[in-house]
């Protein structure tokens, strides 16, 4: 078993392919290098991110298995979890290694597990689509903050930006501290401080005079539609807890005013 | 005014919840010109503390109604708060809820106001506002009023995503008991009138390039269950009809929620049908997706679905000799058919097996329900069973195992099978 240090970007994980190749060894063990404690294991390789070996292995990659499912693997980076870091790095090799369709092997336990991750991660992204709030603020820009379990950012930002086109938006990341801004033109990634009364207060939303006049009241109709929508008869809390974890409430209008 | 839109919205938010349907799929509409919005695969933006799912501001124009259907908040005979918006106000808030994501779009019905073609033109008009004037490609969901004019039908399919006119009861006589002013009949003409025009739009599509859109996501319609007293044979039976009639997306059973004092139905304060709605759309997923005609799951000889266990493991119950499956070597349908393993698994063991037989800790993995799904297969490494199986120690096997799904009170939307 050979240990594998990378940088905990997706180039680096790439890398590290190429240099088994290169180094024509077979079970590595891949730790980043912000959870990596030295000793723990003796003999270790440090790789170093090189675009040039990154990019060769994508390409074959795309071209292995599709545009398409390649991308699962991006997806699965996104979840920025140790062990999936490990599945992505066993699958591309099994992918490479093995004859035409392998990807679909869900007998085999990398394809299986990067399936499996690639759900977890696009359930997190599609739960972003649904829950994002925005908050129209005095200068006309929707305002949205958000804390994913996963770094989807970059899996929503086309997503809004087609249907959202003709307002000016920013979803911010209070976790990750880095939002897009949409300037009716372009996605740019930005960061900024006055995240920072959002970061350290508990309540997540803007002080009202930086709203604009029509939000509260739009705040509040939401919140008379979500009551008067519902069926009492009906009540089932597990239910409403399992599709809206509470998690999430924070960020929720239809929770602000309940 | 705010206080006022505060409370139209309450009364006609209130009165349009009983139509259950908040589909925003198969809209399919591109943001093309820097509008607002897209629809294609539709999303539940929250979730009411009933468990269903919130994608479409659904609104009633107004709760004004000449009807008197017994079964219904909005009949004229029912002492309630009355209110209408205007356009503008249904305008305003849709794309002001839009615009903060809160909604994937408008679902718009209405009581019946004067007559059919004065309460149609109102919601065409609404409709052709959101998309003419302010770019709105958000879905939209439109109620077809019964006895509104062809004219302004094709306009609103012009419009709209969806639309959709409910049957109400399952069975004409039912309809007739509740409210004799109507009848199936006239929900079946412009049922067929507008798909014919879907299909003729959709012909006319393949020739020219540009051709307007035309009820895009299609038509669907809602059944009310156990206001009436028919049986689920003669629920799905009918539903299984107008799916074949009129190509119907989606049929909607929605309980009961008792709403009145009439004696001809169930009292207030009795619980809704819950769990026998659950069955009735398992038993339609079935038909849609499993590749089950509707006479193999509900007949003669069992005119109800089994309240304790699932349509498909009953089915399977009664047709043991077709068990157990292997994996290995069945077709397609028949891995459908297996209780526990879903239209997911069912291709993943399809494309699984290409690469070598597949053992129990390979499927165990794929996530079917492998103690439903173990009395039903075989796989490599099953071993030899002298017995045939025997369908009541399964049925016990499988209650006993205290399956959550089968022991606990009903829910509206268990995981299918
Ligand atoms: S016509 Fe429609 S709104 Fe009017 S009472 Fe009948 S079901 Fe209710």
């Amino acid at each position: 078993m050979n240990a594998f240090v990378f940088d905990g970007t997706f180039e680096g994980l790439l890398t590290s392919i190429f240099e088994t190749y290169e180094f024509k060894v077979k079970d590595v063990r891949l730790f980043d290098n912000l959870r990596y404690q030295p000793g723990l294991i003796d003999e270790t390789h440090e790789v170093i991110s090189d675009k040039a070996k990154s990019d060769r292995v994508w390409k074959a990659f795309v071209k292995k298995i599709g545009k398409q499912k390649a991308q699962n693997a991006y997806t699965v980076f996104l979840s920025e979890d140790a062990e999936a870091f490990q599945h992505i790095f066993d699958f591309i090799r099994y992918v490479f290694d093995s004859g035409e369709g392998a990807e679909s092997n869900f007998g085999n336990p990398s394809v299986i597990a990067i399936h499996k991750w690639e759900r977890s991660v696009s359930r997190e992204r599609h739960r972003m689509k649904a829950f994002i709030r925005f908050e129209q603020m005095a200068d006309g820009i929707y305002y949205a903050p958000i804390e994913p379990d996963f770094n989807v950012l970059p899996l929503i930002a086309g997503f809004f930006k087609n249907r959202y086109a003709d307002q000016q938006w920013i979803i911010y990341d209070t976790k990750r501290k880095y939002g897009l801004f949409y300037d009716l033109e372009n996605v740019t990634e930005i960061a900024f401080d006055f995240a920072e009364n959002i970061e350290s207060g508990t309540t997540p939303y803007l002080s009202k005079n930086l709203l604009d006049d029509k939000q509260e009241l739009y705040g509040l109709l939401w919140n008379d539609y979500f009551r008067n929508t519902n069926i009492p008869a009906r009540k089932n809390m597990k239910l409403h807890l399992r599709h809206v974890p509470k998690r999430y409430w924070k960020y929720l209008t239809e929770k602000k005013h309940n | 005014m705010s206080d006022r839109i505060r409370e139209k919205l309450s009364i006609l938010a209130d009165a349009a919840k009983y139509d259950v349907s908040c589909s925003s799929s198969g809209g399919n509409r591109k943001n093309t010109d820097k509008g607002l919005g897209d629809s294609s695969n539709g999303i539940c933006h929250t979730y009411t503390e009933d468990g269903r799912c919130v994608s479409l501001l659904k609104i009633l124009l107004t709760n004004h109604c000449i009807y008197d259907c017994a079964f219904c908040v909005s009949r004229r005979s029912n002492d309630v708060q009355r209110a209408a918006f205007t356009v503008e106000e249904a305008v305003d808030l849709t794309m002001g809820f839009y615009r903060r994501n809160y909604i994937e779009g408008l679902f718009l019905s209405s009581g019946i106001f004067k007559d059919a073609d004065f309460t149609m033109e109102r919601l065409v008009r609404i409709v052709k506002k959101l998309r003419l004037e302010h770019k709105f490609n958000g879905y939209i969901h439109l109620k077809t009023i019964p006895g509104a004019s062809p004219e302004l039908l094709t306009e609103a399919g012009l419009y709209a995503d969806r639309m959709s006119i409910n049957l109400e009861m399952p069975t004409e006589a039912g309809l007739k008991l509740l409210a004799p002013e109507k009848s199936h009949e006239e929900v079946k003409k412009p049922l067929g009138f507008i798909q014919n025009s879907i299909v003729q739009y959709k012909d006319e599509s393949k020739i020219i390039k540009r051709a307007p859109k035309f009820v895009p996501a299609g038509q669907s319609t809602q059944m009310v269950i156990g206001a009436t007293p028919e049986s689920d044979m003669e629920i799905m039976y009918s539903a299984n009809q107008y799916y074949k009639d009129f190509d119907l997306k989606r049929v909607y059973y929605s309980g009961y929620i008792p709403i009145s004092y009439d004696t001809r139905m169930p009292v207030i304060g009795s619980q809704p049908p819950l769990l026998r709605e659950n069955r009735l759309y398992q038993t339609d997923w079935l038909m849609r997706f499993y590749g089950f005609d509707v006479k193999e799951i509900l007949n003669l000889s069992n005119p109800n679905l089994d309240v304790d266990i699932d349509p498909k493991l009953s089915w399977a119950l009664r047709n043991i000799e077709h068990f157990p499956v292997d994996v290995n070597t069945a077709d397609y349908k028949m891995l459908l058919r297996i209780p526990g393993v879903g239209v997911g698994s069912a291709k993943k063991i399809w494309q699984a097996r290409k690469f070598g037989r597949l053992r129990s800790d390979q499927l165990r993995k794929m996530g079917i329900a492998w103690n439903r799904a173990k009395h039903f297969i075989r796989c490599a490494d099953s071993v030899m069973m002298l017995n045939d199986p025997n369908p009541f120690q399964i049925k016990n096997d499988i209650l006993s195992q205290g399956d959550s799904k089968y022991t606990k009170v009903a829910q509206n939307q268990l995981a299918l099978f």
